[in-house]
């Protein structure tokens, strides 16, 4: 079967900065892959080649065996197949919630505003935010935010969803009601790429763990594996500072 | 450490605390004096103001010259109609204006190297209009394009000097939307574009509502600007309030007509000035909802 998504020796630099060296990475339908490493180690990079928001300097990104780094595809056609979190939420402030939802199903999937409206509010009561599709942003609190703007990016119904750190700006007592929306999402088949500091939700929820170290995957594996017994040095030193920073 | 009693009671319990109220007690006192310092200065500026001016030797002949009030009474029905000219100039400039504005900043923040002659070609159309004075640019366009005898380009003195307004102006309000376009953050951009929304999509739902709210009080103030720009127009022989004014002076041989012109402009002026004000506060006021300072 074709995996959803295939990188084969993907190349970043930014400068004279390579960020990505050559980055091997293939996540099959239905599949749960977190991203880990030190900041820096290019995981945020690599979810931006994946969604075309920056371009390779090489290698080839395959999403349903298409390769969508071929400069002739239809980004904006790539893009819309494929749902983005973002760390700092990055909600629309100038629309309300009901809007930021509907904005792209109505002016790219092309759906009614009746059909873009039920969709949305149907995608909010199951988040538990359906009393706050009027309201705007800054009237909600940060796991609020996080969770609209993962309805937002659902509201596509994308093939895979990417996650950048997408509890790291929330305060401690708010990072639950998140990853327990996306552990729900795990359990209805979504295929998953997430970028991480979320160790023992890395250990609890993901099918797989990926390690980046220096732009390139240092480790790849089970969660019990990777997080219990990595056989690299390099896994190792990084979940030993982890640990001491209480992460773990 | 307990705090006593008598410096700071039981909270809710019979109005402020007595450190409150010495609090409260010192900025009454303080503003008392202050709002007294003030009243007093002003009071003596208008007094020296006015003396100075009343007691000038030339004060009877120049009060001759410029407030007659007979000629002032006389002059005002013919600049009040040139005045309506004024007005019908500067709605169809204004709306102009930020049309042409808007999409030369639309053209000068394409990205790409592929756009580098477009955005070339609007930098130096901004450069060029802010940096021509206005009244020579009258003149070049009032005087030059008709000198060109085409057929079908319009020789109306009126239509020109709107064109000549909308070519200065539209550069500067050009540059007021590029800084508002360009004060949205990027990730507002990567988050409209990973849901799939165009470039074009992208700039007018998500950029441009955003840009053109923060900068409503500079593009208000350059309204205001334009609002007694208007008036140049007059020196391409457009009978507008200036000109009429400069009619009435000529024949009576006594400046007030021009006083009666400029204060009108000026009570023009004060609806648009307040707006601007207000929404300027109200932008502070979102930007800093608390704060002593």
């Amino acid at each position: 079967m074709t995996p959803v998504l295939a990188c084969e020796g993907v190349v970043k630099r930014f400068g004279t900065h390579t960020v990505l060296r050559s980055v091997d990475l293939v996540v099959g339908e239905h599949e749960v892959v977190t991203l880990i490493g030190a900041s820096g180690s290019g995981k945020s990079s690599l979810l931006r080649c994946i969604n075309l928001l920056e371009t390779v300097d090489d290698g080839v990104i395959r999403l349903d065996g298409e390769d969508i780094t071929d400069p002739r595809i239809d980004a904006d056609g790539v893009r819309r197949r494929i749902g983005v979190v973002f760390q700092a939420y990055n909600l629309f402030p100038h629309m309300s919630v009901l809007d930021n939802v509907t904005l792209a199903p109505r002016l790219v999937g092309k759906l009614s505003k009746a059909d873009a409206v039920e969709r949305a509010m149907a995608l909010l009561s199951r988040v538990g935010l359906a009393d706050k599709a009027g309201e705007f942003p800054d009237r909600l609190s940060g796991g609020q935010q996080q969770r609209v703007a993962i309805v937002r990016a659902l509201a596509g119904e994308p093939r895979l969803l990417l996650l950048d750190e997408v509890t790291s700006a929330l305060d401690p007592e708010l990072v639950g009601e998140v990853l327990g929306l996306i552990r729900e999402l795990k359990e209805q088949g979504m295929t998953i790429v997430m970028a991480t500091h979320e160790m023992s939700f890395a250990r609890q929820a993901a099918d797989r763990v990926v390690f980046l170290d220096a732009g390139v995957v240092c480790e790849e594996g089970p969660p019990s594996q990777v997080l219990g017994e990595p056989t690299e040095p390099r896994t190792r030193q990084f979940l030993a500072r982890v640990l001491e920073s209480g992460r773990l | 450490m307990t705090v006593p009693a008598e410096v700071f009671p039981v909270l809710g319990d019979g109005g402020p605390s007595a450190v409150q109220q010495s609090r409260d007690d010192y900025r009454r006192r303080r503003n008392r004096r202050s709002t007294g310092v003030a009243s007093l200065s002003t009071a003596v500026v208008l007094v020296v103001a006015v003396a100075g001016v009343a007691l000038s030797p030339g004060w009877p002949r120049t009060r001759a010259l410029f407030l007659d009030w007979g000629l002032a009474k006389d002059s005002l029905p013919s600049i009040l109609s040139g005045l309506w000219l004024n007005v019908q100039v500067l709605l169809v400039s204004a709306v102009l204006i930020v049309v042409v504005g808007l999409l030369l900043a639309g053209l000068r923040t394409l990205r790409g190297p592929v756009w580098f002659p477009v955005r070339a070609l609007a930098a130096a159309y901004t450069d060029f209009f802010r940096g021509m004075p206005l009244i020579i640019l009258l003149y070049l366009v009032g005087f030059g394009v008709p000198g060109l005898q085409l057929q079908g380009v319009p020789t109306s003195e009126v239509v020109l000097g709107t064109l000549a307004l909308v070519l200065t102006y539209s550069a500067y309000v050009s540059e007021v939307f590029r800084a508002g376009i360009e004060s949205v953050h990027p990730s507002q951009r990567a988050a409209a574009r990973s849901l799939g929304l165009t470039y074009g999509q992208t700039m007018r739902r998500v950029v441009l509502p955003q840009a053109v709210r923060r900068v409503l009080p500079p593009l208000l103030n350059d309204l205001v600007a334009l609002q007694k720009d208007v008036g140049l127009i007059s020196v391409l022989g457009a009978v507008d309030a200036v000109r009429s004014a400069q009619i009435a002076s000529d024949a009576a041989f006594n400046y007030t007509p021009y006083l009666v012109a400029g204060l009108l402009f000026v009570a023009l002026a004060v609806p648009t000035i307040r707006v601007a004000d207000w929404f300027s506060l109200r932008a502070v006021r979102r930007q800093q909802a608390s704060g002593a300072l």
